[in-house]
């Protein structure tokens, strides 16, 4: 797989996270310049017992999660698929750094939109500029996120 | 532009990426941007654009992998600037 332009649908394939840790339900737009993801916070998910007990509030650090998985690990996949002669499938996605911040609450149940632009995408290394909003329009979370394929 | 003017201002981009101060306080053109700054090399290609921008250059990235000393970066951005 190398020099194609892959649908969301193949890109949602190759994501390598997988249940309890996929934080992405599916793609909606994609291009080389930006991706829009959606996700809906399940409810049942293991870390609301503990974050927190009886007032179950999604981490931060799993929204940090969720940015990630659509700004960096999907948009990184396509770019590498259209721009490289690299077989994707023998490259993962390592998290390089963060700047994120917060500014709202996710519950349990929520539904969220993840809209990430690309900053850079460089001798492997991707950042991108990602915001989560809530169904409402709520921005929960902005900033940048950024990560570097190698050959696992 | 002079070489000391290029080293400072390479120097100067490295910054916020170093974790070993001694290095920084330390710093010569043999300094090595990995080993002896400890720079995250994931960091490496933040910091190419950065020079890039500063100096008005487009550095390949074959040149790239040819930089592991302060001083390298020196010379290339110097040869670039021509």
């Amino acid at each position: 797989m190398s020099g194609v332009i892959l649908t969301p649908k193949q890109v949602l394939d190759l994501i390598p996270q997988q249940d309890p840790f996929r934080f992405v339900d599916d793609i909606v737009e994609l291009d080389e310049d930006h991706i829009v993801g959606v996700y809906r916070f399940r409810p049942e998910a293991d870390f609301y017992r503990g974050h927190f007990p009886g007032n179950p509030v999604t981490p931060g650090v799993i929204l940090i999660e969720s940015l990630a998985q659509v700004g960096i690990v999907a948009l990184g996949l396509y770019l590498l698929a259209r721009e490289s002669k690299d077989d994707v499938t023998k490259i993962m996605t390592l998290f390089t750094d963060t700047d994120v911040e917060f500014s709202g609450i996710v519950n349990p149940g929520d539904r969220v939109t993840i809209t990430a632009e690309k900053v850079f995408f460089r001798r492997r290394k991707l950042r991108s500029r990602a915001e989560m909003k809530l169904d409402d329009g709520t921005v929960v979370c902005s900033g940048t996120v950024s990560g570097m394929g190698i050959f696992k | 532009m002079e070489k000391s003017e290029i080293f400072e201002k390479v120097v100067k981009i490295l910054t916020p990426y170093v974790k070993s101060q001694e290095a920084l306080e330390g710093v010569s053109p043999e300094t090595h941007i990995l080993d002896d700054l400890k720079v995250n090399s994931a960091r490496l290609v933040d910091v190419v654009l950065e020079f890039e921008d500063a100096f008005d250059i487009e550095i390949d990235d074959d040149d790239v992998d040819k930089v592991e000393t302060v001083g390298n970066a020196v010379e290339l951005i110097e040869a670039k600037i021509g």
